[in-house]
């Protein structure tokens, strides 16, 4: 029970009044952020990351979570109200949600979809508070070839387990490594791949890459769809909430398998998106009428909901305790951390105990704080999604471009954010998948001195990666998920034989 | 999503994209290759592996992986690809991506103030046909917000032009 203790201590550092006006705000910048298009949780939070340098600590990362929640709730507003998915992981609930609201039951949808967004992430802060210190104290006996073996791990599953081409998954993880050696290389202090260009000694920083990847990068596709914002003005009744409410309990068994569904994908770097889409597909199959879905159904606006809260909150777990973010917004988190000169990892567990609680208990109250928010402001929001993409789209790119800008007072920050992108448009065009680039840039650093040391331990030996019986089924597993993508093709091989 | 090439509206097909971009990897690949060898990918003795080490490897990894793009986008050129995008949404893409390019390039030299004010009037103007007072409203008030936020709060200096220099600020 030595958990509960921490927790209780965690909630009274958490739990000043400070910082809960900082949860407060956090969480509604972070609703704006999810509503907003081109501004999203991942970038959204690297664009704030610099005005919180001058914050403590702890009140810093409450902040940026409680933007993280915010930005979870947030996506589901415009998904239900006018069919624009705010966030890649509220594609699903436009299915069900958008036509529930166009029937006149955008209260009931609103409220369902909060409702389980809270109970996926409320469960899966249960498995972070119990399971994250377990994960710490085993980790602890890591080495630097266990190290690596497990970052093989979360890269060899961006292969086996994404839905875009294998080999693109491949191509743009191996380009974020590269942009990530760029610079001063941290061992030897060797200048690597500068080429002679100034600007390029301190290398690619990874929030310029999310800031332009997914923020530029996705106002170019909003253009592209030609956005006109017309959608149904919602408002809250107290009895809706209390109906729904009363009605969400008879979907127990689709809350649970979300649940688990969300946690797994969320842990394992799948991410939000995909368990969304996975919860949505598995309530449909077990549901008895299953032609409902796809027409109002609130069982479908419940799922995906569920699923991707649980995973965005579980993706925390890997990062706290293993320093490996499950998600590009773990990942921005991530960075967060490091600035502040905390090393998430096994230590970060008894060096900064009081760090880690407060952010765990944060993360209870933030949650059901951000419940009340979303509950009381929708009408607010929907206001805000009808000013047209004439001036939101604009005052998005001097947001973003300020963003670049602030993380390190470089000018140069904000072309390369312009050129990022423009490749983020033509990655998503041509099916690239983002989530590995990313991850890829922020631990490039990281695996790449995990990979050296085990060279160093073993003199050059690549035998240290199947030393041992963990570190070599970490190996081994990473291979099965790399070599995953070839099995369907060898079977249609083999039956295309017999 | 995916459309056809035979769709209702004409547009850009994915042929050449799908080409460029796989050759911009390619090339990121070589260049990474190359940069590699020139710092030693080798064992040094008695301080282990060279800056070059890690980086040869996911060069290769990279040319690897492009390369196959680019010969499987290669070998299906001749025949019909799925459409990158309609010539109409391809000019809204550009209705944006141009002056966002000269809005950089301006912030460059002028600083972000400026710039920013005259990215939302001419958005505001152009596509919005807004009123002059809401576009002189939103235009100078979104710049003057930045300001306060960042320079006055949070003591955090945004690039700065001539003009600025100009007022003493």
């Amino acid at each position: 029970m030595e958990e509960l203790n921490n927790l209780m201590h965690g909630f009274s550092v958490a739990m000043t009044l400070p910082n809960l006006g900082f949860m407060v705000l956090g969480i509604t910048l972070g609703i704006l952020i999810g509503v907003l298009p081109g501004l999203g949780g991942a970038n959204g939070i690297a664009i704030l990351l610099p005005l919180t340098f001058s914050m403590d600590q702890t009140s810093a990362i409450i902040m940026l979570s409680c933007i993280y929640w915010g930005a979870l709730f947030g996506g589901a507003i415009t998904s239900i109200l006018f069919n624009i998915p705010g966030e890649p992981w509220s594609v699903a609930t436009t299915f069900d949600g958008y036509p529930m609201a166009q029937q006149g039951r955008a209260g009931a949808a609103l409220t369902a979809a909060f409702t389980s967004s809270f109970v996926g992430a409320f469960f899966a802060v249960l498995l972070i508070t119990f399971l994250a210190p377990m994960v710490a104290r085993f980790a602890l006996k890591f080495g630097a070839a266990e190290m690596f073996a497990v970052q093989m791990l979360t890269f060899c599953s961006f292969v086996g387990m994404s839905k875009e081409p294998p080999a693109k998954t491949l191509a743009v993880m191996a380009l974020g490594f590269a942009l990530a050696a760029v610079g001063m290389d941290t061992v030897t202090g060797t200048l690597r791949m500068t080429y002679g260009v100034t600007e390029l000694l301190k290398g690619f920083d990874f929030l310029i890459a999310v800031i332009g990847l997914f923020g530029i990068g996705e106002i170019l596709l909003t253009m592209e769809e030609g956005l006109a914002f017309k959608g149904k003005s919602a408002k809250i009744q107290l009895d809706v909430v209390l109906k729904t409410w009363a009605e969400l309990l008879r979907y127990w068994k689709t809350s649970i398998r979300s649940v688990l569904v969300g946690c797994w994908m969320g842990v394992t770097p799948g991410g939000a998106t995909p368990a969304s889409f996975m919860a949505y597909g598995l309530a449909r199959r077990g549901a008895k009428d299953k032609d409902s879905f796809g027409k109002g159904n609130i069982e479908g606006v419940v799922a995906p909901e569920t699923a991707a809260h649980a995973a965005g909150t579980s993706a925390l777990l890997p990062m706290l305790t293993l320093g490996i973010p499950g998600s590009p917004t773990a990942a921005v988190l991530l960075g967060g951390l490091l600035i502040w000169g905390l090393q998430p990892g096994p230590l970060l567990f008894t060096e900064k105990p009081d760090f880690v609680w407060g952010l765990i208990a944060s993360m209870y109250l933030g949650n059901i704080v951000g419940l009340i928010v979303v509950l009381t402001t929708v009408p607010w929001w929907a206001a805000i999604l009808r000013i047209p993409f004439s001036v939101i789209g604009p005052v998005i790119i001097v947001i973003c471009a300020i963003g670049a800008y602030t993380v390190h007072s470089s000018i140069f920050d904000v072309v390369m954010m312009l050129v990022f992108g423009v490749f983020g448009y033509l990655f998503k065009k041509l099916r690239y998948p983002l989530a590995p680039l990313v991850l890829a840039l922020v631990l490039g650093d990281m695996a790449e001195s995990s990979f050296r040391q085990s060279m160093l331990l073993s003199q050059g030996s690549l035998s240290i990666f199947w030393a041992n019986p963990l570190v070599g089924g970490l190996m081994a597993l990473s291979f099965v998920m790399l070599l995953w993508p070839i099995v369907p093709a060898l079977k249609h091989y083999l039956r295309s034989r017999a | 999503m995916e459309r056809s090439e035979e769709a209702a509206e004409a547009g850009l097909s994915n042929r050449w994209p799908e080409l460029l971009v796989a050759l911009f990897l390619f090339v990121m690949g070589i260049i990474a290759v190359i940069d590699s060898i020139r710092v030693g990918i080798g064992w040094e003795e008695g301080e282990g592996p060279r800056a070059g080490y890690f980086p040869f490897y996911i060069g290769c990894i990279l040319l690897a992986s492009s390369g196959w793009i680019l010969i499987t986008a290669l070998m299906k050129f001749k025949r019909a690809q799925p459409q990158f995008a309609s010539w109409t949404e391809l000019r809204s893409v550009m209705q944006m991506l141009v002056p966002l390019t000269i809005y950089v390039a301006a912030v460059v030299f002028l600083g972000i103030y400026l710039s920013s004010l005259v990215l939302i009037a001419f958005f505001m103007k152009v596509h919005g046909k807004f009123g002059w007072l809401a576009t002189a409203i939103t235009s100078i008030g979104v710049p003057l917000g930045a300001f306060l936020l960042f320079e006055r709060w949070f003591l955090v200096p945004l690039p700065k032009g001539p003009i600025e220099l100009m007022l003493g600020l």
